[in-house]
């Protein structure tokens, strides 16, 4: 009975939060802010809906997927490097940050650089 | 300027693990669940694939000496063996053997002939995959 509860929890939980993040896909200014929510709440929506779907596989018919761990562990792992290399590759093609931010330490960094080399 | 790709070749060298034992898995579960010879094939293809994004063909290339026309070509000549093996039992062509032994370890198995010829058709299918990601691949 908890576990069915929890389950329903988890699952819900995980939809909610993968809609958020694509409400964040629509509402965000520029390419980082969306790549923000797109990879954070992504990737924990479908990790409470996978663990949603490992306990009622457990419950319900007493059947311990391994899969759906290694699955857990791998999106886990492997969605914000995806993040990660998506922010990296926009930035290196210059994408523009929003118009109303702030600071940009990353192309100073890149800019210093790159004058070092020239010397 | 120097590209460093850190994050992307510490967690490749993490995930190729997870990704070979998932095509290990896929391809022992494919008698009685979804897998097999094919995608246990694609997914170490797969892997192959992300080592080759994250580290360098070069360097790869020179941990795994392998001619992938030849892994392709080799699989290909199990997968036709394990036909003509069965001509010499008085059977049809690619008649399969299916018993249960008493291993060590795992206790009752069942063993399949088609395990074989499933392994032919897996290294086919990783010898073409890569063939054709590395020769597209090359500057011409």
């Amino acid at each position: 009975m908890i576990g069915e509860l929890l389950i329903g929890l988890l699952v819900l939980f995980g939809a909610v939060v993968s809609a958020l993040s694509a409400f964040g896909l629509v509402r965000l200014p520029d390419a980082y802010m969306r790549s923000h929510a797109a990879t954070k709440s992504t990737t924990l929506g479908v990790l409470c809906i996978l663990c949603g779907a490992f306990l009622y596989f457990m419950f319900s018919l007493e059947h311990v997927s391994a899969k759906l761990l290694l699955g857990i562990v791998f999106v886990f792992i492997t969605a914000p490097v995806g993040g990660h290399l998506n922010g990296r590759a926009a930035h290196r093609t210059g994408v523009p940050l929003w118009k109303d931010s702030v600071r940009d330490d990353l192309s100073e960094a890149m800019r210093r650089e790159q004058e070092k080399e020239k010397e | 300027m120097k590209i460093n790709d850190v994050i992307l070749q510490t967690v490749t060298k993490i995930v190729v693990f997870i990704i070979l034992t998932m095509a290990v898995y896929l391809f022992v579960s494919g008698h009685n669940s979804p897998g097999g010879g094919f995608i246990g094939g694609l997914v170490l293809a797969s892997a192959l694939v992300l080592l080759f994004l994250a580290f360098d063909t070069e360097t790869i290339m020179n941990r795994i000496p392998l001619d992938f026309k030849m892994v392709a070509a080799v699989g290909a000549f199990i997968a036709v063996a394990t036909g003509v093996v069965s001509l010499f039992f008085d059977v049809p062509f690619l008649s399969q053997a299916y018993s249960y032994f008493n291993l060590p370890v795992f206790g009752q198995t069942g063993l399949a002939t088609v395990t074989i010829f499933e392994l032919g058709v897996a290294l086919a299918v990783v010898g073409v995959v890569v063939t054709i990601i590395l020769s597209i691949s090359e500057d011409v």
